[in-house]
């Protein structure tokens, strides 16, 4: 079985996520970058299944140079290689022009299964699974907190509300992962030792066969006005409790629609 | 401006490459993940689930993690360091545990065991299948160990050993130690299994410091090995002596662990507690105390990282090595005093980590080479005379 694994870099997810003044998108410098949570349990899932049945696992990620250590980190967890997209004219891409990108370089390529993070903690949209699955004509089988393969059939427990919905399907098939599927593993000091030697691609945005003019801040679909910062945190409200003081609390909540 | 921790002042990360601080992350998250929750209880109780852990230790490669071949992971010696560390910030009594298997018994049987007693021994060492424990000091020999009272004595071709060992971490989770004994032929080190007839182990109690750590003393009554028993690679004290040299090197970064995570903890009480209507963080006097332990734990890792890279050149010094046992211990526990000291009343129970670290370092301080020792290593290393001799 051959599996891309995607895997995106982001601000380390408990440092304050900033824009830059000068075209309003993420700063990237202001924080840590680290693989994305959800990704790493992306990666546990497509080594867990190779481990059981063989095959091969690649990491692929499009971001700036930094994001290379993403890649790495995925070969460290034990993936087999790595493609990393980068290009400059990628700075300020959409979900719309990420999910052009990584369909281009992973269409052809013979994957059963391209598995992702279900949201990243940065831009917490969700949808590139789905709009890579619907670009590459492929079945999406998203939010999945059980993957089993056989043959060529995939089937999923897709994670709902209020339990989950089983899917069936025939692979080449998206996946995206919800943190319930597993526990990812820590890379061991073999696997970060093995990682030094592993093969990473580099991959432009022309060598995708994507026009510079498809992607990149001023191809975004929607774009940053003007931003402020979140105020400071106001003051709690103290109710005294002279005997109506549940009335009061289920009043407040209610004003504030938390119920 | 906003707070920053202490490493962060010093830019620390910046001198480490990208696989050094995987292996730092890993071992962070190791700890956060099956430390910290658990340890203040592991210590009141006294009590560590030291097999548990080991075989989750060698799952990563943490045991003899710095030894080439047969299962060992192969990694430099700063990445050694690096991990030492973030388990020391977990507890000292962990750090120990991989210390010993890994610096002490596995460094010993890899640098001087002969080919089958390495096959033998070092793979399920590494997978944290065994730990291993590291038989030198004796109750009335410690900095003097050339004194040693047991013995071993030839028997045909077998030997014969007699005598007993005090201190032993993990002594009584252990299967194998490796055991050091004066012969007709000068000190040797011979590897004991433990279930060998004529061997007890008996659990060191009362402790109030690694008490999260097995501690043990070793009795060997008549005990009878094979020839094959013998680590054939070393005569003399140099043998212990070399092993003790992999160990502290361990501490120099081992111990920064410990002093990081009372100042971390410190911090972040110095700016949540308040007192006269600001926080404690905002006093001179407190301030003075967070400067001044900052500045010892940075100058510290400094020094670990520099003695690290000589290492992994091949040219560091025994007495280099003291220089940073010596000084980093002693900076650990002067940061850990102090850092009780700004928690007040709170630093004194196991909900906070300072007066945990601070107990384990005053056996830290003294173990592996006393820091009065260390200090007349420093000594002899500058003038040439020996003032312990």
């Amino acid at each position: 079985m051959k599996i891309a694994v995607c895997v995106k870099q982001v601000p380390d997810t408990w440092a304050e996520k900033k824009l830059t003044d000068a075209d309003r998108t993420l700063d990237r410098e202001s924080a840590d970058g680290v693989m994305n949570e959800l990704d790493e349990y992306a990666v546990e899932e497509a080594l867990l299944l190779t481990e059981a049945s063989g095959g091969e696992v690649v990491a692929v990620s499009m971001g700036p140079d930094k994001a290379e250590e993403t890649v790495r980190k995925a070969l460290q967890m034990g993936a087999d290689s790595g493609i990393h997209i980068v290009d400059d004219s990628l700075h300020g891409s959409d979900a719309i022009a990420t999910s052009l990108v990584l369909s281009k370089v992973l269409a052809d390529k013979g994957f059963d299964l391209i598995i992702f993070g279900s949201e990243s903690t940065d831009a917490r949209m969700s949808v590139v699974p789905a709009m890579v699955a619907e670009r590459l004509g492929v079945p999406q089988m998203t939010f999945a907190n059980k993957v089993e393969v056989a043959g060529e059939t995939l089937k999923i427990q897709r994670q709902t509300e209020y339990g989950y919905d089983e899917v069936e399907s025939s692979t080449p098939a998206v996946v995206s992962v919800v943190e319930k599927i597993n526990e990812p593993r820590y890379p061991s000091f073999k696997g970060i030792m093995a990682a030094k030697k592993k093969p990473i691609e580099t991959v432009t945005v022309a060598d995708a066969g994507v026009d510079a003019g498809q992607v990149g801040l001023a191809a975004a679909w929607s774009q940053v006005d003007q931003f402020s910062e979140r105020p400071p945190k106001a003051a709690g409200v103290k109710i005294e409790d002279d005997g109506s003081g549940g009335v009061k609390i289920a009043e407040y909540l209610s004003e504030q629609k938390f119920i | 401006m906003a707070p920053q921790q202490p490493f962060a002042l010093f830019d620390i990360d910046h001198q480490l490459s990208p696989e050094e601080i995987a292996v730092r992350d890993t071992v962070r998250r190791f700890v956060a993940d099956r430390i910290r929750p658990d340890i203040a209880e592991w210590f009141e109780t006294g009590t560590l689930p030291a097999r548990e852990l080991a075989r989750e230790m060698g799952a990563m490669g943490l045991l003899g993690m710095h030894l080439d071949g047969y299962g060992c992971a192969g990694m430099s010696a700063v990445d050694y360091g690096l991990a030492c560390l973030e388990l020391e910030a977990g507890d000292s009594g962990i750090r120990s545990l991989v210390s010993v298997t890994g610096s002490l018994a596995m460094f010993a049987i890899h640098a001087f065991g002969s080919e089958e007693q390495k096959n033998e021994w070092l793979p399920p060492l590494a997978r944290g299948e065994m730990l291993g424990c590291f038989g030198l000091t004796e109750a009335d020999f410690g900095s003097d160990p050339a004194g040693m009272r047991t013995s071993a004595k030839q028997d045909g071709d077998d030997w014969i050993l007699d005598g007993s060992k005090m201190w032993i971490t993990n002594g009584n989770v252990a299967d194998v130690a490796v055991v050091w004994a004066r012969t007709d032929d000068g000190i040797r080190g011979f590897v004991v299994p433990l279930d060998t007839a004529g061997v007890t182990v008996n659990e060191i109690h009362h402790k109030m410091s690694l008490r999260a750590s097995v501690t043990s003393e070793l009795v060997f009554d008549s005990v009878r090995l094979p020839a094959t028993a013998m680590l054939p690679g070393v005569r003399g004290l140099k043998g212990p002596l070399s092993c003790l040299n992999e160990a502290r090197f361990g501490i120099v970064f081992g111990t920064l662990g410990a002093a990081r995570d009372c100042v971390e903890t410190t911090l972040d009480y110095a700016l949540a507690r308040e007192q006269f209507g600001r926080p404690i963080a905002a006093f001179q006097l407190t301030q003075r105390k967070l400067a001044e332990m900052t500045v010892g734990l940075g100058n510290g890792m400094l020094l670990a990282l520099h003695l690290g890279r000589l290492k992994d050149a091949g040219i560091v010094r025994p007495e280099q090595v003291s220089v940073g046992k010596m000084n980093n211990a002693r900076t650990a526990l002067d940061i850990a005093r102090e850092c009780r000291s700004i928690l007040g009343a709170n630093g004194v129970t196991l909900e906070y980590p300072v007066i945990r670290h601070m107990n384990n370092l005053e056996s830290v301080f003294t173990y592996e080479g006393t820091n009065e020792m260390h200090t007349l290593v420093v000594g002899q290393a500058l003038t040439g005379i020996p003032a312990y001799r």
